[in-house]
């Protein structure tokens, strides 16, 4: 019977996922905004369904929010430039340089650190930016030192930890670019710099700002590198996790924990104008 | 003798065991148009792609005029190349794109665009500037390669099989277009191609490739008319083999032949011969298909001397019922012993028709 009702067909097919995606995911994202909406009994500790922009008010307000957003938009941003600067020729290589063999290879060299856990890998790097860790035993002799624990540290690691999400997008983007373009580019008198910045960039653009939308995003909403390499830093991950377990101030939590996502709302809205949503 | 704008001295390229081109010898004139024709994997791609310098030859020397160019990057060499997919690149406009080798060059802005847009007069694209290449046709798409090419006025153009992705009647329109283009430029064209009938129609010579060598080097008339193996008379158009024992019952003689379909007369059995036999081959067989063209027809027949061979003929009359009716009648086949061609070297394989 299901083969004569297409229609039947697909919807049992796609009601399961869409639920999903309506009630548990759409439906958190919904009541997180809502309850940002209320307030909390300073007394009891319990919630108020009383409506309300108090929340926003304090998160606009009070100087230590607004420099912790700034601070966690920045690091975010920083996380993200290092990594496309580091991705680009990485993927340039495996793309367009490598031999399919060491292509095959470089790809799973690139998906290898996903396979270990992400705090045993903030943890690592804990130990490499200690006073006496490798990073401090190079530089020493230089008359150089560990960066030690904090933003440049939280830079570091949340570079490492996401730049395969950067590598990815890229490689795949630059695959997309025939060889042929480079050829007529060098035929027609350019250099392999004049390539790289005329055709290679331009094109890979779009594939780079996909990229950019993993490390950006997940930049923005980590607490637990920071906590692990930040010193005393914190950024908007710490602020809504601390409201939400010390504090067990839900409502102002949900409140900061919009941010990011207004954020990445903007993000993506200009990425679909340079059309990198086609690259995902 | 003119001056020479290109020339290949032992040029050899190996991929792996692979020997794409192997030993080739090559010299193209000033002002040329030359094809290089042949099946694919035959090498002529990669002829074009040493030149270019998007290859290194594995031995041998090229020059550029006078020029030794064998360790030069593709981008110092005064040559450019239309490439088989065109190569637009999609994020400029035809104008950009046209422009861009100026560009590079570090040609002031008025100038560049000066002749950038003259360039696309030239292949009638203008007033196509600021289009993106995605809102063009396959025809203009190659056009505006050809502007892009141009546009720097190099000594030599290579292009590679530039017009395989068009369609037939777009692809004889720019077969007379390219041919008219290269005249008024004055520049060398190599011309990469699998089509004959392209070959024959544009170019000054013509070099025939099989198995990363040079067959047969010779103007489209000697090629047609002169074939000198038995793999050129097969490849550039039709034509029938007569060898072994078939050639001693119908020719009289030992050896390998050439005839040329539309040279062989067709006749009922009954016919006279005539009288001057002696300038004459005549070979009675059996039809065994006839196939209607458009514009000819073609019968084949079964010789009973052993081979078939295709006779072809243009439909002058309004019908072809009468040549239709001939199937599996007995038939003469007559032709002049002065349009067999006989070839040099012996045939390998049986094959007939290619």
């Amino acid at each position: 019977m299901l083969d004569r009702r297409p229609g039947l067909r697909v919807g049992l097919l796609l009601t399961p996922p869409m639920l999903w995606l309506g009630v548990a995911y759409l439906g958190a994202l919904a009541a997180l905004l809502v309850t940002s909406l209320w307030t909390q009994d300073d007394f009891t500790g319990n919630i108020e369904r009383i409506w309300t922009l108090d929340n926003f008010r304090q998160l606009f307000t009070v100087d230590v929010y607004r420099t912790i957003t700034l601070r966690t938009i920045g690091i975010a941003a920083l996380v993200t430039v290092v990594d496309a600067v580091l991705a680009f020729p990485i993927a340039l290589y495996m793309a367009k340089v490598a031999s399919p063999r060491t292509q095959r290879l470089l790809v799973i060299a690139v998906l290898t650190p996903l396979w270990a856990s992400y705090l045993v890998k903030a943890y690592a790097w804990r130990g490499m930016l200690s006073a006496d860790g490798p990073i401090a035993w190079i530089a020493n002799p230089f008359g150089l030192d560990t960066p030690g624990y904090g933003l440049p540290a939280v830079i570091i690691t949340l570079s490492y930890l996401w730049l395969p999400y950067m590598i990815l997008p890229v490689y795949a983007g630059l695959e997309r670019v025939p060889d042929s373009l480079l050829e007529a580019s060098s035929d027609l008198g350019g250099g392999s710099w004049t390539t790289i910045r005329r055709v290679v960039l331009p094109m890979a653009f779009p594939a780079l700002v996909a990229g950019s939308i993993f490390t950006f995003s997940l930049s923005l909403g980590d607490y637990i590198t920071v906590q692990i390499v930040g010193g005393t830093s914190q950024l908007l991950g710490n602020v809504v996790y601390d409201n939400q377990g010390a504090a067990n101030n839900l409502p102002f939590a949900a409140a900061v924990a919009t941010v990011p996502i207004v954020v990445m709302v903007v993000y993506l809205a200009l990425a679909r104008r340079v059309g990198a949503l086609e690259d995902l | 003798m003119t001056a020479t704008a290109i020339s290949l001295r032992g040029v050899s390229k190996h991929f792996g065991p692979v020997r794409a081109v192997d030993e080739l010898d090559l010299e193209i004139a000033d002002g040329e148009f030359f094809s290089m024709l042949g099946p694919s994997g035959s090498g002529k791609t990669t002829v074009l792609r040493l030149i270019a310098g998007f290859e290194d030859p594995t031995a041998g020397t090229i020059l550029l005029g006078e020029d030794d160019v064998t360790r030069r990057p593709a981008f110092a060499r005064d040559v450019n190349t239309v490439f088989q997919d065109y190569a637009i690149f999609p994020h400029m406009t035809v104008l950009q794109n046209v422009e861009y080798g100026l560009r590079v060059k570090k040609v002031a802005k008025a100038e560049r665009r000066q002749r950038a847009t003259e360039a696309l007069e030239t292949v009638r694209l203008g007033g196509y500037g600021e289009r993106r290449p995605h809102q063009l046709s396959g025809g203009q798409r190659q056009r505006v390669a050809l502007a892009r090419a141009l546009v720097n006025r190099p000594k030599v153009l290579l292009l590679d099989e530039p017009l395989g992705a068009l369609d037939l009647k777009l692809r004889r329109e720019m077969q007379i277009e390219l041919k008219e283009i290269q005249r008024e430029v004055g520049i060398t064209f190599v011309f990469v191609t699998h089509d004959q009938e392209e070959a024959l129609t544009m170019s000054d010579r013509i070099a025939v490739f099989n198995e990363g060598r040079i067959e047969q080097l010779a103007t489209p008339v000697e090629l047609y008319d002169q074939p000198a193996s038995a793999f050129v008379a097969g490849f550039v158009g039709t034509s029938n083999l007569l060898h072994g024992e078939a050639a001693r019952q119908v020719v009289g003689e030992d050896g390998t032949f050439v005839i040329r379909p539309e040279k062989v007369g067709l006749g009922p059995e009954s016919q006279d011969v005539p009288a001057d036999a002696a300038g004459l081959c005549v070979a009675p067989g059996v039809v065994r298909e006839v196939v209607y063209l458009g514009a000819s027809t073609s019968t084949v027949v079964e010789l009973d001397a052993g081979p078939t061979m295709t006779v072809s003929h243009p439909n002058t009359d309004t019908t072809i019922d009468a040549a239709l009716e001939r199937r599996e009648q007995r038939v003469v086949l007559t032709w002049r012993r002065d349009h067999l061609v006989r070839l040099a070297e012996p045939v390998a394989t049986e094959k007939e028709t290619a």
